[in-house]
């Protein structure tokens, strides 16, 4: 199938700023999905509410927009009560880990199947430029015009930790490593993480004089390294992209089904 | 004594009138005093094939709900007070998506953690009112465990046939209060299962396009057709819009589905009625108090009676109004600071026959301390 099939195209052109970073992502992950040959009748998308959210309109999946920070909450409603779907949830950097920072540590906990993908421009760009949780620590926003003093998660660290079973980097410049990451994290059986850094010239971009949308994918260009790289030997500033977990442990709606044989035997 | 036959909390002939409605989902979390929902389902659920999830609070608990009902299932989730106000942003999504659920809300004192382990009937408007913008909503309740049962029931039908959430306000007396219960056999009560599209696969499935009776055929999210699902406003594809005749049409729908059908949705119970003077209105385990009451001054010459609402959302006003039309005298009995008396008073004729029996100290309103203030009412003091 040619990835153009996946899209609704009624609804083009998109409604991301010239510049964003979210349609380099929708293109990574629909040749992905593509790679795999999966059919849009099995791909079930569940996105929350903000810029990133928005993908789920573009795509010809079954699609479920729902409300900030949750999507993780309904997919797990979704996937549970039909485990055979591939599900995938895209979400932005303070849609997933400011409002929903609990949903995403406990679907992690839980290693339910499916794919959340953080979309992060680190910044609030539907409202028009508020600091978020991966803003980082300096950094301006219309909410911290005398610099933000949050200092930012790290995507990768949290997720590690909170239990997720696939855990990857990578940025909308590399856009082959995007593909072939989100490849597998689709694949993979577990809840996997891909962080995505996405570049905003409208609000991020702006405000911290980063340049045009050039400018900022040279910046990923420059500022990233790939994991273990010799470069981040000599620079510890640099970010490293990759794959940082793949690990197999048991998946939830697996361990439910034990769950309903222990209950029908009579067992516990 | 027959295996039909049990001698149950409330909260447990909640959950055997859910089975008993095809309940096959259940999210949720803890909480005083609803937490026996919870835990009855985690081992009843799996026997049956159904699934049960504890989620990480109240707020991915109704999410998870709505998830699962789109793909096909019946659905609930049980909660009391500070969880009930967390499930309100999850609530507005399932009217605005039009998704079946239920909600139960065993309720207890607040405001805020207020009185965890006492009743109140403090959160009638809340149901009515906690989740922002325009919108209906319906919500049961009863008085006896029998009735906890087929009320749960019936929740679950209303839930499909208007394509809506139902919130079941029941209280922490009834919730924990031990009495028994007879379970009817299969088809006993009619139940109402998803009505599914006959669209083919492959044609266009329009998800927001209602039939000529107004109803929505739905399609189990992740099978045969494929739509979107959003808490914008949208149209008949389910895709977002803004365009005012887009926005004003469902609001419109989403009100008229409910308030149109105001007297069917309607549930109550009438004990001495007919030539009733002086009436109680009452529900949940306030009109257990004030059927004691009744029961009382009947033999003693009182024509007094109760009307025991059981549907509170969408107010039955015109049913309200017609048994009111001659009563003398119309007491509310309820445990919070008038609620309900409030849109009594706007159904009746003569609001200023129109008086309040209440409680709201954590304690059962007991009947007398309804006769008490009967008497004051009366002007006999007490």
């Amino acid at each position: 199938m040619a990835v153009r099939d996946y899209l609704r195209e009624r609804f083009f052109p998109h409604m991301w700023c010239p510049g964003c970073g979210h349609g380099t992502i929708l293109g990574a992950l629909l040749r992905a999905v593509e790679s795999l040959g999966l059919k849009k009748s099995e791909m079930v998308m569940v996105s929350g509410i903000g810029c990133s959210s928005r993908i789920s309109g573009y795509v010809d999946f079954h699609t479920l927009h729902t409300l900030h920070g949750r999507a993780l909450a309904f997919a797990t409603g979704v996937k549970l009560s039909r485990p055979e779907v591939k599900l995938m949830v895209p979400m932005g950097d303070g849609d997933a880990l400011a409002i929903g920072g609990n949903h995403f540590i406990h679907a992690a906990r839980r290693n339910i199947d499916m794919t959340a993908i953080v979309m992060n421009n680190r910044i609030y760009g539907m409202t028009g430029g508020q600091y978020s949780p991966l803003t980082g620590y300096g950094a301006l926003a219309t909410t911290a015009p005398y610099r933000n003093i949050d200092h930012g998660f790290d995507v990768v660290t949290l997720a590690s930790a909170a239990g997720a079973t696939f855990v990857a980097r990578t940025t909308a410049y590399h856009v082959q490593q995007a593909k072939d990451i989100l490849q597998k994290a689709i694949a993979h059986k577990g809840f996997s993480v891909v962080e995505i850094l996405s570049q905003c010239p409208t609000y991020f971009g702006r405000k911290n004089r980063m340049g045009s949308a050039v400018d900022m994918l040279r910046w990923f260009k420059e500022n990233t390294t790939k994991i273990g790289s010799k470069a981040k030997a000599e620079n510890p500033d640099l970010i490293e992209r990759g794959i940082f977990v793949e690990k197999q442990l048991p998946e939830y709606c697996s361990e439910y089904d034990k769950v309903l044989e222990r209950a029908q035997s009579g067992g516990s | 004594m027959s295996d039909n036959v049990k001698f149950v909390q409330g909260n447990e002939a909640c959950v055997e009138g859910a089975l008993y409605a095809g309940l096959n989902f259940f999210a949720g979390y803890p909480i005083t005093p609803s937490t026996e929902v919870a835990e009855a389902l985690s081992s009843r659920l799996p026997q049956k094939g159904g699934k049960f999830i504890q989620m990480e609070d109240e707020i991915a608990s109704i999410c998870a709900i709505i998830g699962a009902s789109l793909t096909g299932h019946k659905v609930m989730t049980a909660t009391s007070g500070p969880g009930f106000s967390l499930m309100q942003e999850g609530l507005g999504y399932a009217i605005m998506a039009e998704i079946p659920c239920v909600i139960v809300n065993v309720q207890r004192g607040g405001p805020s953690t207020g009185n965890p382990t006492h009743v109140s009937q403090g959160d009638i408007n809340q149901a009515r009112w906690g989740t922002h913008g325009d919108h209906a909503v319906i919500a049961l309740t009863a008085s006896n465990h029998q009735d906890v049962f087929a009320i749960t029931v019936d929740a679950f039908n209303l839930a499909e046939t208007y394509r809506t959430p139902v919130v079941l306000l029941f209280d922490e007396v009834l919730g924990h209060m031990r009495e028994k219960l007879t379970i009817p056999d299969p088809g006993q009560i009619p139940l109402v299962e998803r009505l599914w599209t006959s669209v083919k696969e492959g044609v266009d499935y329009h998800p927001y396009l209602p039939r000529e009776d107004g109803r929505l055929p739905m399609s189990d999210f992740g099978g045969v057709h494929r739509y979107n699902v959003t808490g914008l406003f949208h149209d008949m594809w389910g895709f977002p819009s803004a365009d005012p005749g887009v926005v004003h049409g469902l609001l419109r729908h989403l009100v008229d589905k409910i308030y149109n059908n105001e007297n069917a949705i309607a549930r109550y119970k009438e004990y001495y009625m007919e030539d009733a003077r002086t009436i109680f209105i009452s529900y949940g385990s306030s009109a257990r108090s004030a059927l004691h009451v009744v029961e009382y001054l009947r033999p003693r010459g009182v024509p007094i009676g109760l009307l025991e609402l059981q549907t509170l959302w969408p107010f039955p006003s015109r049913i309200v109004r017609e048994k009111c039309a001659d009563a003398q005298a119309v007491v509310v009995v309820e445990m919070n600071m008038g609620q309900i008396l409030n849109e009594v008073k706007t159904a009746v004729d003569r609001p200023d026959s129109v008086y309040l029996a209440n409680r709201i100290d954590g304690t059962l309103i007991t009947p007398t301390d309804i006769r008490n203030i009967l008497r004051v009412i009366q002007g006999k003091g007490v």
